[in-house]
């Protein structure tokens, strides 16, 4: 998994790209918290469009980083989110907890 | 008397989190010949995902076992799954598949079981603890018009 960052006004965008399974999941909610603690985001949007499968370690990767940003008093969305994971967060019923845009 | 499948793989590997994703690779490679639907391949691999990691995370969580997976093709285009590991198995199983129950700490959601029994039509686990889990999943690949 290979993570892209762009960052504008506290805004910081995360472009996600590869597979997001258990394998690379640690990797990638260190690197998203390493992102975090340098840009110091208000808001931040995980942009799915890069990812080209995901499984319930998708969803323990977007809670994290909501639990963070919320302890920074910010908040996540998600964005081009493919079928297939969308799939994986509708089951999960995350949208109760995290808008996907 | 248990049915014979007309096509089926058979794959042994140990537990680490790497073959994660060769085993949804091969088992989507296996049913291709079902010609599924993108959306039906995806729910497949999303599920041999979660039983996979299961094993890799709860049957062995401090030392690399063995996990062995199977994909069979039945009569009416039906693809069943197994996942075996010879872990430390599941003390409660009702438990185990309650959503958001985990074992596994931050890094876990605790939706594996629930992805698996949305994804596929039919989800059985029998486990014994310090045994093992069997996980068996089924899923009917729809026969698509213009299809011979």
């Amino acid at each position: 998994m290979e993570i892209l960052s762009a960052e504008k006004d506290r805004e910081l965008t995360l472009l996600l790209r590869g597979e997001l399974d258990h394998h690379g999941a640690k990797a990638a909610m260190t690197e998203i918290g390493q992102a975090l603690d340098a840009a110091l985001p208000r808001t931040l949007t995980l942009d799915f469009s890069g990812v080209t499968f995901m499984d319930s370690s998708g969803i323990a990767v977007v809670m994290r980083a909501q639990r963070t940003m919320r302890a920074f008093g910010g908040n996540v969305s998600l964005t081009r989110v493919p079928p297939q994971a969308k799939k994986v967060f509708d089951a999960a019923g995350l949208t109760r907890f995290v808008p996907i845009r | 008397m248990k049915m014979k499948p007309n096509n089926y793989i058979a794959l042994t590997f140990p537990s680490r989190s790497v073959n994660e994703g060769f085993a949804r690779a091969a088992v989507a490679a296996f049913a291709a010949q079902l010609d599924p639907t993108l959306d039906e391949l995806g729910d497949v691999k999303t599920a041999v995902s979660e039983a996979v990691t299961n094993a890799i995370v709860h049957a062995y969580p401090e030392e690399i076992g063995k996990i062995s997976l199977r994909a069979s093709i039945f009569d009416g285009n039906v693809l069943e799954i197994t996942v075996r590991d010879w872990g430390r198995g599941i003390a409660d199983v009702e438990k185990a598949r309650e959503p958001l129950f985990t074992t596994g700490g931050e890094e876990r959601s605790g939706m594996g079981f629930t992805i698996m029994e949305s994804f596929m039509d039919a989800l059985v686990v029998r486990s014994r603890e310090g045994h093992g889990t069997v996980v068996t999943m089924k899923r009917k690949i729809a026969r698509r018009a213009g299809r011979k």
